[in-house]
C-alpha cells in the first residue's frame, strides 16, 4: 500500500479527480497549502507598496492504493495535472503500514 | 461661507426708505421648512452612514485578519463615544459664543442642549431661512464622530483601546470643537442683515456710531478663520487636515508595526475596502450638499461637485497607478476616489463642476503619489494612509477653494451679507487674496492639531501607554484586546 501524494494547480482538481475515478480509484482527500518551487512567487502591489509574495496557493491531494496500482496512478495525475509550464507540482509516494476502514474494521487493502 | 465686509458710507441716503422694512423684519421670525427640515435629517444619517459601516469597512478591509474587528471596534466606540460628548459639551464649544476667547472657542451656555427645544431654530445661509436646531445639532455631531475616527487609520494595528478612548475624548475636546468653532461659527446671514439695517436706518450720526459698533460686534461674533474669510464649506481644514496631521503625528510618535517592511502587511479584504469606500462616496452626499444647510441650488451644486471630482479623482489615481506601476487596481481606484472626496469637501459649494473635476484630477494623481513615494522615501508607517490621503487631499482642496471660487472659473463667488441688508450680493474678490487666506487656514489648522495632538499622544502614552505589547501585536488585536475573531470557519 502507499500514499500517492500530489502538490497540483488548483483549477486542475477536477481533471485529476475523473482521471483517477476512471482508474477505479474511490477516496481523495484534498487540503489547500501554499508553497514554492522552482515557480518562485508574484509580486502584489498595494498603494504602491510593493510585496514579493513568495508562498503561491496549490492543492496537496493524498490517495491510498494499493502497490501495484501505483504506476497507473502517477499516470493518470501526472496527464491531468500537467500544463508544461512551470508551477504544474509535484507527486511524492510513501508506504502506509498499516490501513483500517474504521466503520467495519477491515484492515489493509480491504480498507482502501 | 463667508462675507466681505463694505462701506456703509454710500448707502446711507437709502437710510429713511430701509427703515420701513428694518422694523417689519425684526418681528418677522422665519420658520423652518419643512424640505429643508427633511433633507438636513437625511444628510445626517448619510453622514453617520459614512462612518460606520463606511469607514470602519473601508478601514477594516485594509489591515490584517487579525486586527479586522479592532479597527471596526475602535471605530463604531469613538462614533458612540463622541456621540455623548457632543450633547454634553462638544456642541455648545463648537457653537456658541465664546467670550473673551470667542475667536477660539466657544461657551458653555448650552452644554447639555441647555435651552435647546424643537422650537429653538439657527441660521443657514440664506437671509430668513433658519433650521431647527436639534437638526443643525445632530449634523455636526455627526462630523465630530467621524473625523477623530479617521485617525485610527494611522495608528491601527498597535494602538492599545483605552488609550485611544482617553485620546479622542481629549483630542475632540482640545482640537476638534475649537478649530469647528474657529471655522464655521457665526451670527448667521438675519444677525448680519438685521445689524446692517440698523446703521443704514440710524436717524443721527450718535445713532449711526452705536448700529455700527452693534454691526461690528455681529460681525465680530465668529471664529477666527470665519473672521479671516477662510472658505470651507464641508471641513477641508476643520475634518480632513485636522485628522489627518493628527495621523502622520500619531504614526511617527507611536512608531511601525512589528514587520514593517519586513512582513506582508496586505489588506485583508479589499472587497469590504470597496463596499466602505462605495458607503463613503453615498454619505458623502450628505456630508457635503448637507452642509448647505438648506435644500436648495447651491446644495445641487455641492451634490454634483461631490460626484465629478470623485469620478475625476478616481480615474487620475487608476491611470497614474497604471503607468507608475503597470497596473490598474481597484484600491488605487478606490483610494482616488475617497481623495477626490477630500479635496472636493473645502470647494463643494463654491467651485463649478468643471473646477470640482479638475480638482479630482490633481487630487488623485497627488495623494497617489503621496501614498507610494513620499510615504516610501520618510518610511513612516501611517498604515492605511491618512496623510497621505486626508491630510495632502484636505490642503489641496482648502487652497484650490481660494482659487476654484471665482466666478471666472465657473464658481460661485463670495457672498456679502452686508451690503444690500436682507439679500446676498457678490463680494469684493481677489484670487492672490483668497488663496492667502486659505493657505494661513491651512497652516493654523496644521499647526494647531499637529502640535496639540503630538502633546496629547505624548500624555496618553506616558499615563496608559499608546501601543499594545509586541506579543499582542503578533497575536492580533481582535483577540489580544477584544477576545473575539473577525471570521470563524
Amino acid at each position: 500500500m502507499k500514499i500517492v501524494m500530489a502538490i497540483i494547480k488548483p483549477f486542475k482538481l477536477e481533471e485529476v479527480r475523473d482521471a483517477l475515478t476512471s482508474l477505479g480509484v474511490h477516496g481523495l482527500t484534498v487540503t489547500e497549502v501554499k508553497g514554492y518551487g522552482r515557480q518562485k512567487g508574484h509580486t502584489e502591489i498595494y498603494r504602491g507598496a510593493e510585496y514579493a509574495v513568495s508562498f503561491l496557493p496549490k492543492l496537496k491531494i493524498e490517495v491510498a492504493v494499493a502497490s501495484d496500482l501505483v504506476g497507473k496512478v502517477i499516470d493518470a495525475i501526472t496527464g491531468a495535472a500537467k500544463t508544461g509550464q512551470i508551477g504544474d507540482g509535484k507527486i511524492f509516494v510513501v508506504p502506509i503500514e498499516q490501513a483500517v476502514r474504521i466503520r467495519t474494521g477491515e484492515r489493509d487493502n480491504d480498507a482502501l | 461661507m463667508t462675507f466681505s465686509r463694505s462701506s456703509q458710507s454710500l448707502l446711507g441716503g437709502l437710510a429713511l426708505a430701509t427703515l420701513a422694512g428694518s422694523l417689519a423684519y425684526a418681528g418677522d421670525a422665519p420658520t423652518p421648512n419643512k424640505g429643508d427640515t427633511a433633507w438636513m435629517l437625511i444628510s445626517t444619517a448619510l453622514v453617520l452612514m459614512m462612518s460606520v459601516p463606511g469607514l470602519a469597512l473601508f478601514y477594516g478591509g485594509l489591515v490584517r485578519t487579525k486586527n479586522m474587528l479592532s479597527v471596526m471596534a475602535q471605530v463604531f466606540t469613538i462614533v458612540a463615544l463622541v456621540g455623548i460628548i457632543w450633547i454634553a459639551f462638544g456642541y455648545s464649544l463648537a457653537f456658541t459664543n465664546g467670550g473673551g476667547l470667542n475667536p477660539y472657542i466657544g461657551g458653555l451656555s448650552k452644554a447639555f442642549l441647555i435651552g435647546i427645544t424643537p422650537d429653538s431654530t439657527v441660521a443657514t445661509f440664506s437671509n430668513g431661512v433658519v433650521i431647527p436646531e436639534l437638526v443643525y445639532m445632530a449634523f455636526q455631531m455627526t462630523f465630530a464622530m467621524i473625523t477623530p475616527a479617521l485617525i485610527v487609520g494611522a495608528i491601527a494595528e498597535r494602538v492599545r483601546f483605552s488609550a485611544l478612548i482617553v485620546f479622542v475624548v481629549l483630542w475632540v475636546t482640545l482640537i476638534y470643537f475649537p478649530i469647528a468653532h474657529m471655522v464655521w461659527y457665526w451670527a448667521g446671514p438675519d444677525a448680519l442683515a438685521e445689524a446692517a439695517k440698523a446703521v443704514l436706518g440710524a436717524a443721527d450720526d450718535a445713532a449711526k456710531a452705536t448700529a455700527q459698533a452693534n454691526l461690528d460686534a455681529v460681525t465680530a461674533d465668529a471664529g477666527l478663520l470665519f473672521q479671516w474669510g477662510a472658505l470651507d464649506f464641508a471641513g477641508g481644514t476643520v475634518v480632513h487636515i485636522n485628522a489627518g496631521i493628527a495621523g502622520l503625528v500619531g504614526a511617527l510618535m507611536i512608531g511601525k508595526r512589528t514587520g514593517f517592511g519586513k512582513e506582508l502587511m496586505a489588506p485583508h479584504s479589499l472587497t469590504m475596502t470597496m463596499i466602505g469606500a462605495a458607503l463613503l462616496w453615498v454619505g458623502w452626499f450628505g456630508f457635503n450638499a448637507g452642509s448647505n444647510l438648506e435644500a436648495n441650488g447651491i446644495t445641487a451644486l455641492a451634490f454634483v461637485n461631490t460626484m465629478v471630482a470623485t469620478a475625476a479623482a478616481a480615474l487620475s489615481w487608476l491611470f497614474v497607478e497604471w503607468i507608475a506601476k503597470g497596473k490598474p487596481s481597484l484600491l488605487g481606484l478606490v483610494s482616488g476616489a475617497v481623495a477626490g472626496l477630500v479635496a472636493v469637501t473645502p470647494a463643494s459649494g463654491f467651485a463649478g463642476p468643471m473646477g470640482a473635476v479638475v480638482l479630482g484630477l490633481v487630487a488623485g494623481a497627488v495623494c497617489f503619489f503621496f501614498c507610494s513615494t513620499v510615504k516610501n522615501a520618510f518610511g513612516y508607517d501611517d498604515s492605511l494612509d491618512v496623510f497621505g490621503v486626508h491630510c495632502i487631499g484636505g490642503i489641496i482642496g482648502a487652497i484650490s477653494t481660494g482659487i476654484l471660487v471665482s466666478k471666472g472659473l465657473g464658481g460661485v463667488g463670495l457672498a456679502d451679507y452686508v451690503s444690500n441688508p436682507g439679500s446676498i450680493v457678490e463680494g469684493a474678490y481677489t484670487m492672490s487674496g483668497q488663496v492667502w487666506t486659505q493657505t494661513k487656514a491651512v497652516l493654523l489648522t496644521l499647526v494647531w492639531s499637529g502640535v496639540g495632538s503630538a502633546i496629547l499622544y505624548k500624555v496618553v502614552d506616558v499615563v496608559i501607554g499608546l501601543r499594545v505589547p509586541v506579543e499582542q501585536e503578533r497575536e492580533g488585536l481582535d483577540i489580544a484586546s477584544h477576545g473575539e475573531r473577525a471570521y470563524n470557519y
